[in-house]
């Protein structure tokens, strides 16, 4: 039971993780990539938790958050990039 | 008894992963970048959170590291989208049709 | 320059608040774990206190902990309410926006306080924080109606400035 709703709710991600990927590839404009790359981000942290529960290891948990912390700095130096204009 | 964890677990993981794809579908459908960061950096944070939230059901142990990474998102998710907002903002990107009023730009201007 | 008891207070509390996050980061209780963890946060104190500084304007009074506790709740009572609001409005087909960027004035002093109210903004859907200029806080919301546009904005961010304003001032 438990495991049909965590396949079921890890396609709702991979499914979310799809169209954040079509709006970086739409755009239009650098600064609606730079929020698609964002959203990306936060996904991505959610499967790499899926990962872990489906490999039933911990440590994984230790990739997310470096993630997370990489991320954040990504955006915030595109973002003051974008600032100045490309 | 740790089977009904598991299924709460796996109810709250379900109900975050929704919050992550509707999260991304306002972020497809949205007309501009400011309503494009409102629909999509912030229902993907609450769909995050719910995802921690039920794997500390599922897996106590993990609880430590899984509260680090909530509070981390909780800090670092809003100050990223209002960087992002003031950038967009900056460099003038176009906003949509239907914004009735920018006071922020009209402010901009009196003092420029 | 903050009096020298100030300071010191100051300092024990960014050492604990450092010292808290290497042990979550840790999950272990070992002396070496500790060890490590008390002379790194200290170390981290003492080099960058300049700028952690903002951190320890937080009260310590018990009113001030009580409306810390009624702000998290208040928090994420309306982080779940503002998600279902916005959740609604993503799969309406006609997608019922009707954005707009206003300014509001805070009543908040600190920096701390500031912050927080702007990331709690942030972070409940339908209100986005774009800037920030001394007390003027500029919201972008994606449903604001045109009526309502000329008359007090302060409604926007009174639920969360009221218990920040007893937790920071």
């Amino acid at each position: 039971m438990a495991e049909i709703l965590i396949v079921v709710a890890a396609l709702f991600s991979a499914a979310a993780f799809v169209m954040a990927l079509l709006r970086f590839i739409k755009g239009p404009s650098p600064a609606d990539r730079v929020v698609a790359f964002d959203v990306l981000t936060i996904v991505a942290i959610s499967a790499i938790i899926f990962t872990a529960l489906a490999a039933n290891r911990g440590i994984y948990l230790d990739v997310a958050l470096v993630y997370a912390l990489l991320s954040f700095l990504g955006v915030i130096v595109i973002a003051r990039f974008l600032e100045k204009g490309f | 008894m740790s089977e009904l964890l598991d299924i709460i677990g796996a109810l709250l993981l379900l109900a975050g992963s929704i919050f992550l794809f509707l999260g991304s579908l306002g972020l497809l459908r949205m007309p501009d970048v400011f309503n494009r960061i409102q629909a999509g950096t912030k229902a993907t944070t609450l769909g995050t959170l719910l995802v921690l939230i039920g794997t500390a059901f599922i897996h106590p142990d993990w609880g430590f590291k899984l509260l680090l990474i909530g509070v981390f998102l909780l800090f670092t998710n809003p100050l990223s989208s209002q960087v992002l907002a003031n950038a967009a903002h900056r460099s003038h990107v176009t906003k949509s049709k239907l914004t009735t009023l920018d006071q922020l730009a009209e402010d901009r201007e009196e003092n420029s | 320059m903050p009096a020298p008891d100030n300071k010191k207070r100051d300092l024990l509390i960014l050492i604990i608040t450092l010292f808290l996050f290497w042990l979550l980061l840790n999950g272990s209780l070992a002396v070496d774990v500790i060890v490590t963890g008390i002379v790194v946060s200290a170390l981290i104190t003492v080099l960058f206190y300049q700028g952690l500084s903002f951190f320890t304007e937080l009260r310590l009074t018990p009113a001030a902990i009580l409306a810390g506790f009624r702000y998290y709740v208040y928090f994420f009572g309306e982080l779940l309410r503002s998600n279902l609001k916005m959740a609604k409005i993503v799969i309406t087909p006609s997608l019922p926006i009707q954005p707009a960027i206003v300014r509001v004035r805070t009543r908040l002093k600190s920096r701390m306080g500031r912050l927080m109210l702007a990331n709690s903004i942030t972070l409940t859907p339908g209100t986005l924080t774009v800037d920030m200029q001394g007390e003027w806080l500029y919201i972008h919301c994606v449903y604001r109606d045109e009526t309502a546009k000329e008359q007090d904005t302060h409604d926007l961010i009174a639920g969360f400035e009221s218990y920040l304003e007893v937790m920071y001032g």
